[in-house]
């Protein structure tokens, strides 16, 4: 259904019969055409961010990133996905072990209530939290009479990024536990392994790289979320703003120079996570292939 | 099957792993979604319905719901592209290229969205040409389209990447043995299994586009009645504590939202029964 649980392209032996039957000449102006869009609309607005980020130098790059409110931003994005992304990996655990490993009805069900986070525009994902927990909420009067503040706080920016990357680490590892089978669990328990131990030595390790890349994805959507942090977050410098929206306030400053610089650190955050997920990718590709030939 | 039904005696954890993910699930999406709807019913169906219809309300469905089309319909075309070459060519940086399609997922939304104004605005790298051309892209629906169409790419480049791979091209030599052109192959046989893919993959960058709102709102300019994205007119509410009011015009977008999602559900749950019985 959603892009990530799906097989990903692998590098196919394939390639070597013959099949290009196109003319050269076609071949080439698909393969023209093709460069050109990706190069508009992918290469050229990475470019431009370091661009801008350094158009007034060195030094003003520098600058805009270690003033104390960006520092404060980026403490708060850290700590944000230090806390969500655990959260919804033992949650992810919990559900693969679940659906991958047993039998039961309404599975389907449970796996799309599981996908309902990625249908949900940010905003309505932030808004949903507001008036939940929201002065005028449900259980604002509530939290209110006992001094708790969820809403243009730090707990409510947690709270939709757990929502928000909710079903990244799942999506990933129900399809890798389903195809690894539970023949190698039914081993370690009839030798005597409690749950845990089966669950640490024999599961985990099996599905290490899925866990990965379902975390790496997770962790990227968790410090990159805006529209709905930006619902819950009230724009507090200092206090409630996270790198994206740091970014924004800058920006909205016409403070272009310093608004690139922190975004120019986002989209470095954005390149680390595309170039370990390529890695992880062809791990995977290898071990599978590996397993195959044995 | 009796080795299946044995397993929950096998292995352990089922009721507590069960346990955890229910509660999980709903204490962080069932329950606040629900409240969503909890919300917007304590409207009154008229005034519901005085909301959701609103003119400046109605312009931003238009908007943003053809903006999201034109999005997803030059997505469905050059992604489709972009797939073809990334499966069936060799060229130099390909591997690069290919890492770099998902580029819209790890790129956060604010990042595009200031970038891709500064693109398109009329000092920009690519809006001055345009603008020489006559054509202004930054705060116009243009812009919306641009940025949505950016947000878009990954789903159906992706969603089609993997059904191409696994086409046998046997189906093809057969196709060019009995005399047909590679146009007509393409068409013909190498086309008609890649719809299903293509459909959802549409939906998918469509569905996306509908909610989308960070890389969005700098590009658009946000004037109501002319760039103002649905996503933006909640927000609006929100700010100035009409909580019903946001709320009802979110259950209309999810409702949207949901419909979409039920369609894909649907295509790929026949085109994986075609599969099983063809």
């Amino acid at each position: 259904m959603s892009y990530a649980g799906t097989e990903r392209p692998k590098a196919s032996m394939k390639r070597f019969v013959r099949h290009n039957d196109e003319s050269p000449w076609v071949r080439w102006t698909l393969t023209g055409v093709a460069l050109v869009f990706l190069g508009l609309f992918l290469v050229v607005p990475l470019l431009a961010v370091f661009a801008e980020a350094f158009k007034k130098g060195w030094e003003t790059y520098m600058a805009s990133i270690s003033e104390p409110d960006t520092l404060a931003a980026v403490k708060l994005t850290l700590l944000t996905a230090a806390i969500a992304v655990p959260l919804n990996l033992v949650f992810g655990i919990a559900a693969a072990w679940c659906i991958a490993k047993f039998h039961f009805k309404g599975k389907n069900l449970l796996m799309t209530l599981i996908d309902l986070p990625f249908a949900v525009s940010p905003v309505i994902s932030g808004l949903i939290f507001v008036l939940m927990f929201g002065a005028h909420g449900i259980l604002g009067p509530l939290l209110g009479s006992l001094g708790i503040r969820i809403i243009f706080a730090v707990p409510g920016i947690i709270l939709v990024t757990v929502f928000v990357t909710f079903p990244f680490i799942a999506r990933e590892l129900i399809p890798v536990m389903q195809a690894q089978g539970t023949e190698e669990e039914q081993a370690a328990v009839t030798l005597g392994a409690n749950g845990w131990q089966t669950l640490f030595r024999i599961t985990l390790p099996n599905v290490k790289w899925g866990l990965l890349y379902g975390v790496i994805l997770c962790n990227a959507r968790a410090m990159g979320e805006f529209g709905a942090v930006s619902v819950v977050s009230g724009h507090i410098r200092g206090m409630t703003n996270t790198i994206p929206l740091h970014v924004e306030i800058l920006y909205n400053e016409y403070n272009f120079a310093a608004a690139f610089a922190v975004a120019s650190l986002l989209a470095f955050l954005a390149l680390v996570t595309l170039v370990l997920k390529c890695a992880l990718e062809w791990k995977s590709d290898r071990s599978r292939r590996q397993e195959r030939m044995r | 099957m009796g080795k299946a039904s044995k397993n929950r005696h096998v292995l352990p954890g089922f009721g507590l792993s069960m346990g955890y993910m229910l509660a999980y699930l709903s204490f962080i999406v069932l329950i606040p979604l629900s409240v969503l709807f909890v919300k917007t019913a304590s409207l009154g169906w008229r005034q519901f319905w005085e909301t959701v219809t609103d003119e400046r309300v109605l312009a931003s469905y238009r908007l943003t719901f053809s903006a999201s089309f034109a999005a997803a319909c030059v997505n469905a075309v050059f992604g489709t592209l972009i797939a073809w070459v990334l499966v069936r060519y060799r060229f130099p940086g390909k591997r690069i290229l290919d890492g770099l399609v998902d580029l819209p997922f790890a790129l956060p939304t604010a990042v595009a969205g200031i970038s891709l104004t500064a693109l398109y605005s009329s000092s920009g790298w690519i809006g001055q040409y345009l603008e020489r051309m006559g054509i202004k892209a930054a705060f116009t629906p243009l812009g919306i389209m641009i940025a949505l169409t950016f947000i878009g790419l990954p789903f159906v480049v992706r969603t089609i990447q993997p059904v191409l791979q696994e086409v046998d091209e046997q189906y093809e030599e057969a196709a060019a043995t009995l005399g047909a052109g590679r146009w007509k192959t393409f068409a013909r046989v190498i086309f008609p299994p890649l719809l299903p893919a293509l459909f959802t993959g549409f939906s998918l960058a469509f569905a996306r586009a509908l909610g989308e709102y960070g890389s969005v709102v700098f590009i658009s300019g946000n004037m109501p009645m002319k760039t103002e994205i649905t996503p933006l007119i909640i927000i609006t509410k929100l700010e100035q504590f009409d909580y019903a009011g946001a709320a009802a015009i979110a259950s209309v977008v999810l409702a949207a939202s949901f419909l979409l999602l039920f369609l894909i559900n649907f295509i790929q749950w026949r085109s994986s029964r075609k599969h099983a019985a063809g």
